[in-house]
């Protein structure tokens, strides 16, 4: 067969050369019974056929992977796991309703763990869960993707990202997809290369192909030719990567020696994992959603104490800035975003859901006030659109301090600061009383644009470049200088070696991206000429 | 430090967890195939005075989440109480057969 060039939106940069794997899509919905033998008898079998498939891909894998598997087949095959699933069977649930209950319950458990070791064994209960609900709903072909493979689907759930073993490299191939996508923005943070809208892939798996993430083109059946060409831009991006990889590690300042701040987006702890704090001057964003996106109950006060204050504490003295739930939008959570919203970007999402939750916006508060006592945090509040939200969360905030107090707690005040992300805040920046202003450009250029994030075709729209967006931009970091505020900028365009000399121009001195691109940020900064420019 | 305490058809015995992950997943399955082998009830606690967890359950034994520097308690009985906390205790000693300095797991 010839080569077959298939070319896409990049969305996360890298080159990558293996086989294919289509990922089936998790769709189909299990029907219940309403019969509790039949459940618990549903149940019993997909175990066991579960158990069986992983116990033949674990025969077929050596070393690491195929201990691994046999951890998760000895843990199938013990009762213990599934107990609390046939109680909740007998009292009437249905079978992957009480499966997905009782294995939330053991990862939440495995979340909050002190030792990092045992952390890191959650995403193997999340594969033994989702491998036990495929074969629940009747779609038990679907395996666990060889560690490796360029993985093509229409879209990929961040969970599903998240289960996958990337460390022995790999690629993303969206038929669909958004280079603002949560999972664009995992691949990124963990340097997996990804390129979206590609269409069909019709080739089957196994079928070798080399992936350049940056160009957004994938070669199926590569020729000779290709794959030399494809090999000397590897090189010439590796040779690049090792200069990144020398600028990292120190701080960040242009040619003409204006120092600039750089800190890191994060999703979790997970993203720390083996990250020297060194590489940074802080966190700059920390999304919390994901903490709220993953059992089936929202997380307490002391799971989420426990995970703020690990970030405090890797931090070794760094401000971490963590942002309040920011749900809704493109990221609904169960439970708690409001469902068939006509337009939910524009509707209740970011504070304004918190505002509507007080009883859960609270939880995270209490937690927020505990977890400043271990290290400078910033809080930082999504979507503020006028001066009474962040009002609003001050109140709340200090009521929790108070009732913690009394509670005879130890807790500590962190800077109270918002995101700016709605034209309206940024253009009346001055009426807010906040500590610090981030922008979050993907918001603020979509907003601006009127062209969806989550719309392919008006994606070019969406240019952070517009010269309506680095107004606002120039105006939100002037009056940061002018009233002592720092104001920082934390969307996708902190960590484009592309657009970081134009945020630099805009005045920015603080830019806050995903770990895996702050080498080539910090490359991009050391070989800018600010000069005159800069807005200050 | 292995003291096996002999009774008619009770043993104890303890061990420090050295291995650097503590008692984790892979540990963990080795400990439970060995305790399986044996025909004796075998439990396993971090405290002398327990709570005490089935030493055959891996999912019991992970929801303990030792760390390394643990002392592990055992306790079994059955016809082959004594052979069992032996070799446990040995198990874990041996640190699992696992490589000096494997942080994996």
């Amino acid at each position: 067969m010839a080569e077959l060039r298939l070319a896409g939106r990049p969305a996360s940069p890298g080159f990558a050369e293996g086989v294919l794997f289509h990922l089936v899509e998790r769709s189909v919905t299990r029907i219940a019974t309403n019969d509790s033998s039949r459940e618990a008898a549903d149940l019993r079998r997909a175990i066991a056929d579960a158990a069986q498939t992983i116990g033949a891909l674990a025969e077929k894998s050596e070393g690491e992977a195929a201990e691994m598997l046999a951890f998760q087949v000895a843990m199938l095959e013990d009762d213990a796991l599934s107990e609390g699933a046939f109680i909740e069977i007998e009292k009437g649930s249905a079978a992957d309703q009480a499966w997905r209950q009782a294995l939330d319950a053991e990862i939440q458990s495995y979340r909050a763990a002190d030792d990092e070791y045992f952390r890191a064994r959650s995403a193997d209960l999340e594969d033994i869960r989702d491998t036990v609900l495929d074969h629940l709903s009747g779609g038990g072909s679907v395996l666990a993707v060889p560690p490796g493979s360029i993985i093509v689907a229409r879209d990929l759930p961040p969970s599903r990202f998240l289960g996958i073993d990337w460390s022995k490299g790999g690629a993303i191939l969206l038929s669909e997809g958004s280079p603002s996508s949560h999972v664009a923005m995992l691949a990124r943070a963990r340097g997996v290369p990804m390129i979206i809208g590609l269409g069909i892939v019709p080739t089957p798996d196994a079928t070798p192909v080399i992936v350049d993430g940056a160009s957004g083109e994938a070669f199926v059946e590569p020729s000779e030719t290709t794959r030399h060409a494809f090999l000397m831009r590897q090189r010439d991006d590796q040779e690049k990567s090792g200069r990144a990889a020398s600028v990292a590690s120190k701080p960040a300042m242009t040619a003409d020696g204006t120092p600039i701040t750089m800190l890191i987006n994060i999703a979790g702890l997970d993203d720390l994992e083996g990250l020297d704090p060194s590489l940074c001057d802080g966190i700059g964003l920390v999304r919390t959603e994901f903490l709220f996106g993953e059992g089936p109950d929202l997380p307490d006060e002391d799971t989420q104490y426990h995970v703020y204050r690990r970030m405090i504490e890797w931090a070794q003295g760094r401000p971490v800035t963590i942002r309040t739930l920011d749900a809704g939008g493109d990221k609904p959570i169960k439970g708690l975003t409001i469902d068939g919203e006509s337009n939910p970007f524009l509707g209740v999402r970011g504070v304004r859901l918190s505002l509507a939750r007080p009883e859960i916006f609270r939880i995270q508060l209490r937690a927020l006030l505990r977890a400043a006592v271990h290290g400078p945090l910033k809080v930082m509040v999504p979507m503020v659109t006028v001066p009474s939200e962040l009002e609003a969360v001050r109140m709340m905030m200090g009521n929790a301090f108070h009732s913690l107090k009394s509670e005879g707690v130890t807790v500590a005040v962190p800077a109270l600061g918002m995101m700016i992300e709605v034209p309206a805040a940024a253009l009346a920046v001055s009426h807010f009383n906040a500590d610090f202003f981030s922008i979050g450009s993907n918001d603020l250029v979509q907003y601006t644009t009127a062209a969806g994030r989550d719309i392919g075709a008006v994606a070019s729209l969406a240019d952070v470049r517009h010269p309506a967006v680095l107004r606002l931009i120039e105006l939100v970091a002037s009056y940061g200088v002018e009233a002592q505020r720092e104001v920082s900028l934390c969307g996708d365009a902190g960590g484009d070696p592309t657009l970081i000399p134009d945020l630099l121009k805009a005045g920015l001195r603080t830019l806050s991206a995903a770990p895996g691109l702050i080498g080539r940020a910090k490359l991009a900064i050391s070989e800018f000429h600010l000069g005159q420019s800069g807005g200050r | 430090m292995t003291v096996p305490v002999l009774s008619s058809e009770k043993a104890s015995g303890s061990a420090l967890l050295t291995n650097a992950v503590g008692l984790h997943a892979r540990p963990s399955v080795k400990l439970t195939q060995l305790a399986k082998s044996f025909s004796s009830s075998i439990a396993v606690a971090t405290e002398a005075t327990g709570p005490w967890v089935d030493a055959k359950s891996p999912v019991k034994i992970m929801r303990v989440k030792a760390p390394k520097g643990t002392i592990l308690h055992f306790e079994a009985e059955g016809p082959d109480a004594v052979e069992a906390v032996a070799a446990l205790v040995a198990l874990v000693e041996r640190r699992f057969d696992e490589a000096e300095g494997d942080d994996h797991g």
